[in-house]
């Protein structure tokens, strides 16, 4: 086997493949990255833990037929440092040989029939703008749980209803939903998947930015945790295995009603909220206290560094005082993807929901809503 | 063998003549034979005969002897079995804490009467700082005779007083003083006091120290002082430091009223071991119960909650996780205390020991509380505090677990 090829192609799909290779694997095979050059002249680049398998498929000018394994974590240190020049990787015995320019490196090759064979590609779904997918996904990840030992708050609900796609994930302190339109391959479809959030955050971001679109394929709709989903996209595919479906049942959690709205300019709110952070330990609260046009924002305690500052606000409903974990809050800001803030509230007590102010320009996500649980205060 | 019986004991104690205490305004006071001594109020009939206070049973230890049961070898810590081997004709009462609680109130009453500067160290213990009662109540060796004549009035008790500089000085000279007894050391002898001492007297030196400091070729408090402190830290890290500041007698901690609580924790010594792990979460759960139940009454959350295992070889492992936010609630420790006590893999191994402590405390008044999605407002903790007022008025064991409820009449069923 052997093939030639422009380096930053190269490096650029061995590192995406690379992404998902385990960084402890179970089995010493699995840190492999798997090298297949087709008899039509393609290079198939493949990596898989069981859990996520990625494959990316490049057109070749010269090439040889033949499969290769190397280690996966190496090859994309090599390609990455590699000169500005055509590679060549030769297979020669149980060695493979990579050339580029005057550089050249020998790398042990790995049994390649003890590798896995990658999961079969579910059914297509339905596709999607890459970037809206990106930037939808990522809205939503941010409030998933970070805690593997509950890995039921991990994943992102994505529940498929005709042309709509509802994407959902909490931690339990925050509630993070995105509506999108997307066009299903048939119309009427319907199907709810759990997908690690982590993975399915990565992925969106790999193959966001092209402006190309994915094309979201599912097995087992509404299945029993032995489901799949794949994403694919110009050459690129990855398949993850779903979650256990479990999920909250977050719709009614959501308040409909609020007897208070304030609207803030995010850059200025997440600014203050940053400066009054600063005395506040991880976990603890920052106060706001809305009054007619102004809140003031407090943070720390008495026996400790305090701090204060006041913001104008479009306020709008009866005074609250109301405290909220502050990295929550900031990373809630960092989602709405507006100039303007809008959050609801109705006690201090109950959830308040952060969306984008104003119907901004098109396309605008108005769909996102950002709930937030407050902190109680003692007495 | 117990520590305080390293040191070499005068055997005539320096009469409470005109000695010079005018740099000396630390006073550590210290009960003799407490626990002991407040049975002997109810028990005159004892009293000159050797005593023991703990729990009779075959794990029982001495919490506290008189000092003829003293005299043939009887310590505190030591296991009851053996203590009844070396003292069989001693008489053992098992303890009852309420009434040393009262007694040991008391005591500190007059202490915060003397001065405001009272730091108790244990319930039998306090240092007083009475610089700012000279004026007033006269010289610190004065105060000391004061006290001593006040505590046995008024309670039938007796207690020694090291008078001195420092506070680790004065804790020296009142262990040296003892029964009964006053020492001051002043402020200018505080030197040749010291160093005829053996390492062990010293504040900070337990067995793993001074096994290094003995390996080093020092033996004395006056050897020590002879390292210098580069050698001392080298081989001991900052502790080296710390002690060769304490071998001349430079001691910077201060007189700390109402020191506050930097831990709360209980603990149980099975009567016999126990692998079973079920028995093993319901001790941690009983445990927890009383320990959320002491921060309650305290006035403290925690943040740190952690978890004691004492294997039947008396090896001992300590496992802690720190919390999000900090707790009162008995569930939320059980919960930690058993996530810890599964992941310490001593499933099925054989425990002599389980301890539940919750540490990193602050007042609950500033405590705050992330409110979960689909919680309920009210929960857990105000369940705990309902159960608070029910035992306030039907007695400790009004409400509990129901798996903490003991069967009155056997197992229910075959």
């Amino acid at each position: 086997m052997m093939f030639r090829i422009d380096r930053d192609v190269l490096a650029e799909a061995v590192a995406w493949t690379a992404r998902s290779l385990p960084a402890r694997p179970s089995v010493p095979v699995l840190a492999g990255m798997r090298l297949e050059v087709t008899e039509d002249q393609r290079l198939k680049l493949s990596g898989f833990d069981y859990e996520v398998s990625a494959e990316v498929t490049l057109d070749l000018q010269t090439g040889e037929a033949g499969v290769v394994l190397v280690s996966g974590k190496l090859l994309a240190e090599i390609t990455r440092a590699l000169p500005a020049q055509p590679v060549e990787l030769v297979v020669d015995g149980a060695k493979a040989v990579v050339t580029c320019g005057s550089a050249r490196f020998t790398l042990l090759t790995m049994p390649v029939e003890d590798y896995p064979s990658l999961p079969a590609m579910p059914p297509a779904a339905g596709r999607v703008g890459s970037d809206v997918f990106a930037s939808a996904v990522g809205q939503v990840a941010v409030a998933a749980g970070k805690d593997d030992t509950l890995p039921m708050l991990t994943g992102v609900r994505m529940e498929i209803d005709g042309d709509t796609v509802t994407l959902a994930a909490t931690d339990r302190y925050r509630l993070a939903v995105r509506e999108l339109k997307w066009q299903p391959e048939q119309p009427g479809f319907q199907a709810v998947a759990m997908i690690p959030g982590r993975t399915l955050a990565d992925t969106a971001k790999a193959l966001g930015g092209s402006g190309a679109e994915v094309e979201i394929a599912l097995s087992s709709a509404g299945g029993t945790g032995e489901g799949m989903i794949g994403f694919s996209s110009s050459g690129r595919r990855t398949t993850t295995r779903l979650l256990d479906p479990e999920f909250p049942k977050y719709r009614s959690l959501l308040p409909t009603e609020f007897s208070a709205r304030a609207d803030l300019s995010t850059g200025s709110f997440v600014e203050a909220v940053k400066r009054v952070a600063l005395v506040a330990e991880r976990n603890t609260p920052v106060r706001l206290a809305f009054r007619g046009g102004e809140v003031v924002l407090e943070a720390g305690s008495g026996d400790e560094a305090q701090a204060v500052e006041a913001l104008p606000v479009d306020f709008d409903g009866d005074e609250i005082n109301i405290a909220f974990n502050h990295q929550f809050l900031l990373e809630g800001l960092g989602a709405i993807d507006s100039d303007i803030a809008r959050l609801q509230f109705t006690t201090p007590t109950k959830p308040a929901i952060l969306t984008a102010g104003k119907p901004v320009d098109e396309g605008a996500n108005e769909d996102y809503r950002y709930l937030i649980m407050p902190i109680r205060l003692s007495s | 063998m117990s520590r305080n019986q390293l040191l070499p004991r005068d055997p005539s104690p320096p009469p409470e003549g005109p000695v010079d205490d005018s740099g000396c305004p630390i006073l550590h006071v210290d009960m003799d034979a407490f626990f002991a001594s407040v049975e002997l109020l109810d028990r005159p009939e004892l009293r000159g005969t050797p005593v023991i206070v703990g729990a009779a049973g075959a794990r029982g230890v001495v919490l506290s002897a008189t000092y003829e049961a003293r005299r043939f070898g009887v310590h505190s810590a030591m296991p009851m079995t053996r203590a009844r081997r070396v003292c069989p004709q001693a008489t053992v009462i098992p303890p009852s804490h309420g009434k040393y609680a009262e007694v040991s109130r008391g005591v500190m009453e007059i202490f915060k009467a003397i001065t405001p500067e009272v730091e108790p160290i244990a319930s039998d213990e306090a240092f007083l700082d009475v610089g700012g009662a000279r004026r007033r109540l006269g010289s610190p060796a004065a105060i000391a005779r004061m006290i001593r004549a006040q505590v046995a009035e008024q309670y039938g008790i007796t207690c020694s007083v090291g008078v001195a500089s420092t506070k680790f000085v004065a804790k020296l000279a009142s262990r040296q003083c003892k029964p009964d007894g006053l020492l001051v050391v002043p402020a200018g002898e505080v030197v040749q006091f010291l160093h005829p001492l053996p390492v062990a007297a010293l504040w900070g030196v337990g067995e793993r120290t001074e096994q290094a400091l003995v390996r080093l070729g020092i033996r004395t408090v006056g050897d020590l002082a002879q390292v210098p402190v580069t050698t001392l830290r080298r081989e001991l890290g900052a502790v080296g430091a710390h002690l060769a500041a304490l071998a001349w007698g430079r001691d910077e901690r201060r007189v700390v009223p109402h020191a506050p609580d930097k831990s709360i924790g209980n603990e149980e010594t099975f009567p016999h071991d126990v692998d079973d792990p079920e028995t093993i979460r319901r001790e941690l759960l009983r445990l927890s119960e009383r320990v959320a139940a002491r921060l309650r009454a305290a006035g403290h959350v925690g943040r740190t909650v952690s978890v004691k295992l004492r294997r039947s070889d008396f090896t001992t492992i300590t496992r802690s996780r720190t919390l999000r936010e900090a707790t009162d609630v008995a569930k939320e420790i059980y919960d930690t205390s058993c996530e810890l006590y599964e992941a310490a893999g001593l499933e099925r191994v054989r425990l002599r020991l389980v301890g539940v402590r919750v540490e990193n405390l602050g007042p609950a008044a500033a405590a705050t509380r992330q409110l979960g999605l689909g919680e309920r407002e009210t929960g857990w903790r105000e369940a705990e505090q309902a159960m608070d007022r029910a035992a306030r008025r039907f007695g400790p064991d009004a409400v509990k677990p129901a798996s903490l409820v003991r069967r009155p009449f056997g197992p229910i069923g075959p």
